[in-house]
């Protein structure tokens, strides 16, 4: 199991159109991929769990990777956080 | 003649009649499926149908708003796709032994109820996005055809609310404007709106009357006000306004897209000033090169306190992004004791105009200086930006800026944190001794920026505010047009492109002679882009080149 927290700096938060590229992203691996707020928790893969969390700006989120390949997930998602949020 | 009040979602002036729309509501009816296998079947069969027509939308819609604002349709198809959203229709038909129209419809309205209940006004709007994607697999359930909107001739639609699917489809050469009783600003309708160029207002109470249906209209997208049966008055104004925006918007029409290029084919670029990231859409909308001057204050003067790395790289970076590989200059920090900021404690001084400011506070407080050099040099990764220092009067101040810029660089690679190598850096020529000594500061630059109100301050020893003084100013004084050729020459001699920033760029009696002194680039507020680049394509430089140059 891998994991990394990030503070969102993008003004709108994880608003429709990253949250749809980060579930595109999250889709390509085997691995479940959790985000976490607070005590909310969603599957990166499903873009109403994504959204729903509503992830704004200077929030922090957890991203958990679990499986075969969650070094990649994990590298990819925090590559994807960092360039789009 | 009736008053209503809505939003304004895009500006523009629409005159005509209103067409009342309603959308077909697909009355869900409920029944006992024994067989949900099957059921299921006929859901996954009709989801792919949807899928298919979203398809289609998107790439229409690419075509009509581009592919940023096309994306809500690819959204819409990852929605259809999400498992959260399919799960809960297939369990509800194989555990309710339901009908796929009864399953989609409660999943709709349980999905939308959530967006609905959250606090952020732009969650709240996605509520239309799920019920906008269930209506359609609903319609192709029960074999309905896609609603179009059909009508005579241009009218005025006028609707509950209009789903994206809806807006993107409207016929452009039927439809005027549109006005709605619900919609939020945040929607993708809105955007679409606007995007389209259709004159749009939204949230306007009790505008569903049966009796507005044929009724002559106008919708003032601007002002957000709608007028049924106009009186006379109303009338007038209102289609003189319509005249004067579609001159606009015919200027922009015609020039958009052509080349910033004189009749004898010298070229310049022509870019946009602005003063806050919610510009970078007027750049774009008028077709600008570049951005000539982003001024960096807004950031420090809607700030509490010194905004942060953090919050300057993710507006940088933004505004890079959005420019998509066109040349962002950023002015760094540029201010004094007469702008109102607390919380840099800055003296009171008899002269702000020749005190403590711009580069100078950066000089001496580098880590303020450093914190707003960091943040750019990370953006620069992410577009083309290039930085530009104000106010600056001597070599050493640019060799002390060097020693930082390469301090920041230092520390970024250290860390491993990307930025552009061939960061283009400039500076304002504003005081007169920039342009005596522009033959040195070219060699240490890549550019100058001309900024001419403060120049032509400095040079006449004049405040451009003092109505006392309205004779003694000349803004084409010959020694402000002098100083502008020297340092043109200079930069030239050097190797340095040199641009104008400040006002006098947008004077068009001036465009013949900055043609002839060779100037690169202009930059301007962004309306007048477009009438500037109008100009230039007029101008026959080789014709008046020699007649320019020995007047000055």
């Amino acid at each position: 199991m891998k994991e990394f927290s990030y503070v969102i700096t993008d003004r709108e938060g994880i608003h429709a159109r990253p949250a749809g590229l980060l579930v595109k992203e999250a889709s390509k691996f085997a691995s479940t991929i959790t985000l976490k707020k607070g005590e909310k928790s969603g599957d990166a893969k499903r873009i109403f769990a994504v959204m729903g969390l509503a992830a704004k700006k200077d929030e922090e989120i957890r991203v958990i990777a679990e499986g075969s390949d969650e070094n990649e997930a994990i590298f990819s998602m925090e590559t994807f956080l960092k360039a789009n949020l | 003649m009736i008053t209503l009040q809505g939003k304004g979602v895009f500006g523009g002036i629409a005159i005509g009649k209103i067409s009342i729309y309603k959308r077909q509501q697909n009355m869900i009816k409920r029944y006992h499926v024994e067989d949900s296998e099957s059921e299921i079947e006929r859901f996954e069969k009709a989801k792919q149908k949807a899928l298919e027509e979203l398809k289609d939308l998107f790439d229409k819609a690419v075509l009509e708003v581009g592919e940023a604002n096309a994306m809500i349709f690819d959204i819409h198809q990852m929605m259809l796709n999400d498992l959260d959203y399919c799960e809960s229709i297939t369990n509800m038909i194989h555990t309710e032994k339901t009908n796929a129209e009864y399953a989609v419809g409660k999943t709709a309205d349980n999905f939308s109820e959530m967006f609905a209940s959250m606090d952020d006004a732009y969650m709240k709007a996605r509520a239309v996005d799920v019920k906008d994607i269930s209506e359609r697999v609903l319609a192709i359930l029960s074999d309905g055809a896609e609603q179009k909107i059909v009508s005579d001739g241009p009218v005025i639609i006028v609707a509950d609310d209009l789903a994206p699917s809806e807006t993107v489809q409207l016929d452009k050469s039927k439809v005027l404007g549109f006005v709605t009783q619900h919609g939020s600003s945040n929607s993708h309708t809105a955007i679409l709106a606007r995007t389209m160029n259709i004159p749009a207002v939204i949230g306007v109470k009790d505008i569903l009357m049966k009796e507005y249906d044929g009724a002559e209209a106008i919708v003032d997208g601007f002002t957000g006000v709608i007028y049924i049966n106009p009186d006379h008055v109303t009338f007038r104004t209102l289609e003189q306004k319509q005249k004067e925006d579609l001159e606009k918007r015919t200027l922009l029409e015609e020039l958009k897209g052509q080349k910033n290029v004189t009749l004898d084919g010298q070229t310049i670029d022509i870019y946009a000033n602005i003063g806050n990231f919610s510009d970078v859409g007027a750049v774009l909308k008028n077709d600008a090169g570049g951005i000539g001057l982003f001024r960096s204050e807004f950031l420090y003067l809607e700030s509490q306190t010194y905004p942060t790395e953090e919050e300057q790289f993710s507006v940088y970076k933004t505004v890079a992004q959005n420019m998509a590989g066109k040349r962002v200059i950023i002015r760094t920090l540029d201010i004094g004791a007469d702008k109102k900021i607390d919380y840099f404690n800055l003296p009171h001084e008899e002269n702000p105009a020749l005190g403590y400011r711009a580069i100078r506070i950066c000089l001496e407080e580098p880590q303020i200086f450093k914190t707003q050099l960091r943040a750019l040099y990370r953006a620069s990764a992410f577009g083309n930006i290039a930085i530009m220092f104000p106010m600056i009067t001597s070599m050493s101040e640019i060799k002390k800026i060097k020693e930082i810029l390469e301090e920041v660089k230092a520390e970024l690679k250290a860390n491993m944190i990307p930025f552009r190598e061939d960061l283009e850096i400039g500076i304002m020529i504003e005081t007169p001794a920039a342009v005596m000594i522009s033959d040195l500061l070219a060699e240490e630059v890549d550019f100058f920026s001309v900024g001419t109100n403060d120049l032509t301050q400095y040079t006449l020893a004049i405040d451009r505010q003092n109505q006392k003084l309205e004779r003694f100013y000349d803004s084409h004084h010959l020694g402000l047009l002098r100083m502008i050729k020297m340092a043109a020459d200079n930069a030239h001699k050097h190797k340095a492109w040199i641009g104008i920033c400040g006002e006098l760029g947008a004077d068009m009696e001036l465009t013949e002679t900055f043609l002839a002194m060779g100037i690169d680039e202009i930059s301007v507020s962004p309306s007048y882009v477009l009438p500037l680049r109008k100009k230039v394509r007029s101008i026959d430089v080789s014709k008046i080149k020699e007649g320019v140059l020995s007047q000055l």
